[in-house]
């Protein structure tokens, strides 16, 4: 019976008697779900070009981050103004990140033209292990402090703490997704990313370049790894556990589609709020660290109601 | 008459390659075999590589200063688990039989790693230093004969914390009705403190809250919510890697005030605090030993490894928390195997007589001038029966605008009656579930 109440009245009780605690939940919930759609952008935009799920994306926001603290170490005793060192090594790893995308598809990409889609995903699965140690080589292990001059100041509204970092990597979040709306929908390049995306083979028959498309989209995808591992890396430092954040990126993708940009941010937003609200308000059931099982164990249940998820395209083969 | 010579000739043949790899009483070592679990990759890199290099540069150190010890150079086998248990286990496999000395001592670095190698070290008769962490119960040296974890357990560090926020709050009697919340590595280690701190609890009327994060703790958001929300008067943490940064943030980000937070002692390095900035300023650590590298020791392995190119790492980090640690890993498995040569006169040892080297460490104020690390940290003493070495914990803060730890509180003595009642049930426990008769101790 206590069990029964716990579970089914006093988390809705609380709920109701602490309302502020209630909406910070929600909006700590809402934030780190725009983290987590972050990540999950990075593989919808390759899965939506090439149908290849990306395992290496959560190594290249590692990547991305260690380029853009160790060009900031690097340019620091030049004694130029921080916001110049900051604009510079974000431009240069900018340009890293696209230099990585030609040398991904020349390199891992082409020679797999043709083949199961099961082997271009090994190939990522490989491509993760090579970023990671290039990163280790190029980089070093060490813990790195990673400030671009974001603010970490928190806001005290009525008793709501509001983390100035999370609003800020909602407004990048936000940004990110309608410059790629706008990019998808009213460019050249954006719709021949469509037009791959809907049909390979119509989309060559007219003339689109399949792997200029790919170093385009795995370009874009590496940038959008850069803004996920400049917000996480701002919050723990950048260190190799960064690229364990490809598996929050996981429930998202199925809740939210894999080939969906809004999927993907409602997705983040669906699992970030539910896994706070689920770990705080019903933790005299479970006792704790639920977050990481809880977020699968919703996409699960979205799996079974609609396998392709919330915005995803719905995939019937005839027999 | 040619099958009978065939056979005779196969016979000495036999016999010579059987005892080909056992060491003649007269043999003399090329080199001590001392592995080192090491993990410079993965996850928590961060951390292992200071540990390794502190660890490294000893042993380098005396066999550029000394010619190793009593003349024989150690040769440290680095294995790489990227803090993988599965992995160390392979490590160990890989190096135990590893020189004529065969492994004289395992540092596995992991509590997982530790679990796993138990059974096997005890088996292979090779000593498992598990410096401040593992298994907790492995501190009684009659049930585990091959593990050793000097200076402290997890159990004693968390009395030495309830002990020190006692001596803050006025008083023992004034834990009463103080609520005190544990955010723990959701995992073997992060559990260890729980059973002594409920135990503490029941006794003086504290309430505590149990926080896990799973790993690897980089979004924590909720339990720090749960810690808003609760209103805990003081924190513990018990985290590892990215967990502690992550944590100490948040911690900030909620305002909790920093020097009513205490870290674990693998919670309490320059990584751990470094992301958060002046936002750390205040926050407190368990520590083993002194920080900082004004030693003696220190100053003999830039003599003569940096001085000449051959250190492990970069010079800058002599000092750092964890560099210190995997020295004093180093300083304890160098003396018990100098013990273990007097004990049994001869440089021809394996683990067997290396774990008599361990039983014999007494290292008071005088040994530690001997070893040029005055005032490292209090004394300690291994025995037969006693593996934990009672050794004294210190709470320890961070100032981020000298970019140090300073020491802020005695070398706290741990509730000894309590821990050791712990230890005896746990290890009891343990003995009778594999069928360990604990050994005589004279």
């Amino acid at each position: 019976m206590e069990f029964l109440h716990a579970l089914l009245i006093q988390p809705f009780a609380d709920m109701v008697m602490e309302p502020a605690f209630f909406i910070e939940t929600l909006v700590k919930g809402l934030m780190a779900g725009v983290l987590y759609s972050l990540v999950a952008l990075g593989f919808v935009l390759i899965f939506k070009a090439s149908g290849v799920f990306n395992f290496a994306q959560g190594v290249m926001a590692l990547f991305a981050a260690l380029t853009l603290t160790g060009l900031m170490e690097l340019l620091e005793p030049s004694g130029m103004p921080k916001a110049l060192i900051v604009i510079l090594a974000i431009a240069a790893t900018i340009v890293v990140m696209i230099l990585l995308a030609l040398i991904i598809e020349r390199l891992v990409l082409r020679p797999l033209v043709n083949q199961e889609l099961i082997i271009l995903f090994m190939a990522t699965l490989g491509l993760s292990y090579v970023l990671e140690g290039a990163g280790d080589l190029l980089w070093g292990s060490d813990v790195k402090v990673l400030d671009i001059g974001l603010p970490t100041d928190v806001w005290d509204i009525n008793g709501v703490f509001i983390e100035q970092l999370d609003v800020t990597a909602a407004i990048a979040a936000g940004s990110l997704v309608a410059v790629l709306a706008v990019f998808f929908t009213k460019t050249r390049i954006g719709r021949a990313l469509r037009a791959v995306a809907d049909d390979h083979q119509a989309a060559l028959s007219v003339g689109i370049s399949l792997q200029q498309i790919w170093v385009i989209v795995w370009s874009v995808a590496g940038i959008v790894a850069l803004v996920a591992g400049i917000m996480w890396g701002s919050k723990s430092g950048v260190q190799f556990s960064l690229s364990l954040i490809a598996l929050k990126a996981l429930p998202v993708l199925i809740l939210g589609g894999f080939t969906s940009i809004p999927g993907a941010i409602i997705g983040g937003l669906i699992i970030g709020v539910g896994e706070k609200i689920v770990e705080v308000f019903w933790y005299s059931v479970h006792g704790g660290a639920v977050e990481n099982w809880f977020a699968f164990m919703l996409a699960l249940v979205f799996l079974m109601f609609r396998p392709q998820g919330l915005f995803g395209d719905k995939i019937i083969e005839r027999v | 008459m040619k099958l009978t010579r065939l056979a005779l000739a196969l016979g000495v043949a036999g016999l010579f390659a059987s005892t080909a790899d056992v060491p003649s009483a007269q043999a003399k070592y090329d080199a001590f075999t001392v592995p080192s679990l090491v993990y410079r990759t993965g996850a928590y890199a961060p951390n292992g590589i200071p540990v390794a290099n502190g660890f490294l540069d000893y042993f380098n150190m005396l066999n550029e200063r000394d010619g190793g010890i009593e003349g024989i150079k150690v040769n440290v086998l680095e294995c790489e688990t990227a803090y993988n248990t599965k992995q160390a286990v392979e490590c160990y496999e890989n190096t135990k039989n590893e020189g004529q000395s065969g492994a004289l001592a395992i540092n596995p670095r992991s509590t997982g790693a530790t679990y796993a190698l138990i059974p096997k070290t005890t088996e292979d008769k090779i000593p498992l230093l598990t410096l401040g962490y593992g298994r907790t119960s492995a501190a009684n040296g009659k049930v585990f004969p091959y593990i050793f974890n000097p200076p402290g357990t997890y159990w004693s560090q968390a009395t030495v914390f309830i002990k020190y926020i006692a001596q803050q709050e006025g008083g023992m009697e004034n834990l009463k009705g103080k609520k005190i919340a544990l955010v723990y590595h959701n995992s073997a280690y992060g559990k260890e403190p729980i059973k002594t701190l409920e135990t503490l609890a029941a006794k003086h009327g504290f309430e505590l809250m149990l926080l896990p994060v799973d790993h690897p703790g980089q979004e924590q958001k909720a339990t720090w919510l749960q810690v808003r929300r609760g209103k805990p008067d003081w924190l513990l943490m018990w985290g590892w890697g990215v967990m502690n940064q992550v944590a100490i943030k948040e911690a900030a980000a909620i305002r909790f005030p920093m020097d009513k937070f205490i870290g674990v002692w693998w919670s309490g390095s320059e990584n751990d605090v470094a992301p958060s900035g002046p936002a750390a300023k205040g926050y407190l650590a368990g520590t083993m030993h002194a920080p900082g590298s004004n030693f003696g020791a220190l100053e003999e392995i830039r003599k003569h490894l940096y001085a000449k190119g051959k250190g492990a790492g970069e010079e800058s980090r002599i000092g750092e928390v964890l560099y210190n640690r995997g020295l004093l890993e180093a300083v304890l498995t160098a003396e018990a195997i100098r013990n273990a040569i007097k004990i049994h006169g001869t440089t021809d040892i394996r683990g067997e007589h290396v774990r008599d080297g361990f039983e014999a460490i007494k290292l008071d104020d005088a040994a530690f001038k001997r070893l040029d690390l005055e005032g490292f940290m209090p004394p300690i003493e291994i025995t037969c029966e006693n593996h934990e070495g009672n050794g004294k914990i210190a709470v320890q803060q961070w100032d981020p605008d000298t970019g140090k730890w300073t020491v802020v509180s005695d070398w706290i003595e741990p509730m000894r009656d309590l821990v050791n009642e712990l230890v005896s049930e746990d290890s009891a426990a343990f003995a009778a579930e594999n069928n360990i008769t604990p050994r005589q101790c004279n």
